[in-house]
């Protein structure tokens, strides 16, 4: 959206010294937070992990291609289910689980994307949303039954840390899914930053354009669904790994609304947003509780409105802002 | 047989509720190019304005028309306030906004009316069977209110003043603004009628489904796909999209996928429809300059 002002930079953007050292004290204080703070709060901040994976896929497609979703809680929802059927009925190890889900996720999404082709932005929205609302029903489904349990879902075990490292689950549950995030975060870095993201954005900012410059927006668009589904699929067997139960009602529509709320907060077209944004959607429903406790929906919807009016490149929007104003020689007076 | 006939007449009734909030859908979507994905909560928060009123001793129909106004006011303020300053803003910010505002006001009405499912007064005679039997007393007057509303929106486009300006706005708002139409204000009024609309059907459908705060996600869905079907730019094609949608919805669930895919149908509805033509059944093709 708005981040279409900025004018695109045609070599790979460089790394700078900042950045690097901004993601290394990140890192570093992700991983000592797993011996710093109780199984709650790890388990709380393994689902920011995972939300910010959801994220970064529904910000891959939405953000960066322009093709508006309102149904990624679908793919997440079919990511925790593979996870929970493979592990539950075949006794497949948990990490063996995510390049299936991720496979899984990645050819509905490439479905998906098909028709998606034919639909400009708000029509997409529209299925997409259709899809969304649709899921718990079809998850439902007594032919599915055997496989999926119905309205009873499916139980998982929590996975035990391997190699007999001197750690508890949880601390092992959120270290694991922290480094599947920590690659997932790479890949869409190295993705975006290149050609092909490249060629995402002129797709989004210019579509005939890019076109006239020789992009098969055709083929970028249904692939760029399919790796944004891919990465929402991971993030939900990641989540269903943590919660450690999926069930049909734990995927309504909402998900796919709180995953595209996290996006706007973060900022829709930043890598680094989808952090902000999970932050956002695993803390700010316990604040907005405290806030008015009868409404916290309420609360966040005025939150999303908020940002919309007056930050649309979200919360790393304001922070390039920030960093750009303390950076800037002082010229006032000259 | 008889089996088949009692499908389709409830199928009717339903869909006219459909076709309601489809049109009311349509006539968003043609005056702004807006989709209002919150139609389907303001409706239900509509519907528990009527009920609170019912409940405080009103008559069935004050109450009905009482909530028609005030359903009318809060659109009409909605757009002034939140759709107004996104006249002009990205496709993914108006989304935004329609999604901030479905919550809100799912939240709202769960936290002023609760939670819990409610039954809701129908005014129609239940007791009797009409029709042979093929049909509830309910459906028919349901379907009978649906449809005078249907005609009087059809008569105030067509025969009023007003009616004229507010099509006039839609269809061409540089050229309005210029022979003294307040396009602003039309839009606002298109607001306005469109959340009316949507309160109507809410109360039509409250009986059959039961209220609470989630009543319309569903039927929000069927009303899409019936907008899709009869066309998006064509306010008759939505109208009778969304009765084909009721009846397709109701044999398909009897003889076809059952009743707990139902929803899915309405996604395959819009899926189809879009692939295959995605200008629906009335609708005009849009060209766009490049």
């Amino acid at each position: 959206m708005t981040a279409g002002t900025r004018a695109p930079t045609l070599l790979k953007p460089a790394i700078t010294p900042m950045a690097a050292g901004g993601v290394l004290v990140g890192l570093v204080l992700a991983i000592g937070a797993a011996f710093f703070f109780s199984n709650y709060h790890l388990f709380q901040l393994t689902m920011v992990v995972v939300y910010a994976i959801a994220i970064l896929g529904l910000s891959i497609v939405t953000g960066f291609n322009g093709q508006i979703s309102l149904g990624h809680g679908a793919f997440y929802a079919i990511g925790a289910y593979v996870t929970a059927i493979l592990m539950d009925k075949w006794d497949i190890p948990y990490f063996y689980t995510l390049p299936v889900s991720a496979l899984v996720c990645a050819c509905v999404g490439f479905l998906i994307g098909l028709p998606a082709l034919r639909l400009g932005g708000l029509y997409l929205a529209l299925t997409t949303f259709a899809l969304a609302v649709a899921i718990p029903q079809l998850l439902k489904h007594k032919l599915l039954e055997d496989f999926t349990g119905g309205v009873q879902g499916i139980v998982i075990l929590k996975p035990d840390p391997p190699f007999g490292l001197p750690i508890n689950s949880d601390q092992w549950l959120y270290l694991f899914t922290l480094g599947v995030g920590c690659v997932m975060f790479l890949l869409a870095w190295n993705l975006l930053r290149g050609r092909i993201g490249r060629a995402m954005r002129a797709i989004r900012d210019r579509a005939v354009a890019a076109e006239a410059m020789g992009i098969d927006i055709a083929m970028l668009k249904t692939r760029t669904f399919a790796v944004s589904a891919m990465f929402t699929g991971i993030a939900g067997s990641l989540g269903a790994i943590a919660v450690q139960f999926v069930a049909p009602d734990s995927f309504t529509v909402f998900v796919s609304i709180d995953l595209f709320v996290g996006m706007i907060v973060g900022g829709a077209a930043s890598i680094f947003g989808a952090v902000f944004g999970a932050f956002f959607i695993q803390f700010v429903p316990n604040l907005a509780d405290e806030v008015s406790k009868a409404a916290p929906g309420a609360v966040r919807g005025m939150i999303l409105i908020v940002f919309l009016y007056l930050a649309p490149a979200g919360m790393a929007g304001l922070t390039r802002m920030a960093i750009r104003r303390l950076r800037r020689p002082k010229t006032t007076g000259a | 047989m008889d089996g088949f006939i009692h499908q389709i007449f409830s199928g009717i009734a339903t869909g006219g509720i459909y076709a309601s909030v489809a049109l009311a859908l349509v006539m968003i979507y043609q005056s702004t190019h807006h989709v209002n994905f919150a139609q389907g909560e303001m409706a239900t928060f509509s519907t528990f304005i009527a009920y609170t009123l019912i409940q405080a001793g009103v008559p069935y129909w004050v109450a009905l028309a009482a909530t028609f106004v005030i359903s009318f006011a809060m659109g009409v303020a909605i757009e002034r306030i939140f759709l107004r300053p996104m006249a002009n803003a990205p496709e993914l910010s108006s989304v935004g906004v329609f999604i901030g505002l479905l919550l809100i006001y799912t939240s709202v009405s769960g936290w002023i009316f609760g939670y819990t499912i409610k039954t809701f007064p129908t005014p129609f005679d239940t007791g009797h069977p009409m029709l042979g039997g093929y049909v509830s007393g309910h459906e028919l007057g349901a379907t009978a209110v649906t449809l005078v509303m249907l005609v009087s929106i059809y008569a105030f486009f067509r025969f009023t003043r007003l009616g004229l300006a507010m099509r006039a706005a839609a269809y061409n708002p540089v050229s309005s603004r210029l022979v003294g139409v307040r396009v602003g204000w039309m839009l606002a009024l298109g607001w306005g009628l469109a959340a009316g609309i949507g309160s109507i059907a809410g109360c039509m459908v409250a009986p059959i489904v039961f209220l609470d705060p989630n009543m319309m996600a569903g039927i929000l869905l069927y009303a899409f796909a019936g907008a899709l079907l009869g066309g998006i730019t064509n306010p008759l094609g939505a109208v009778l999209g969304g009765f084909a949608v009721g009846v397709i919805e109701n044999i398909g669930g009897a003889y076809l996928v059952g009743t707990e895919l139902k929803l899915t149908m309405a996604l395959v509805i819009i899926i189809a429809v879009l692939t295959v033509k995605p200008s629906g059944l009335l609708g005009k093709t849009v060209q766009s300059r490049v």
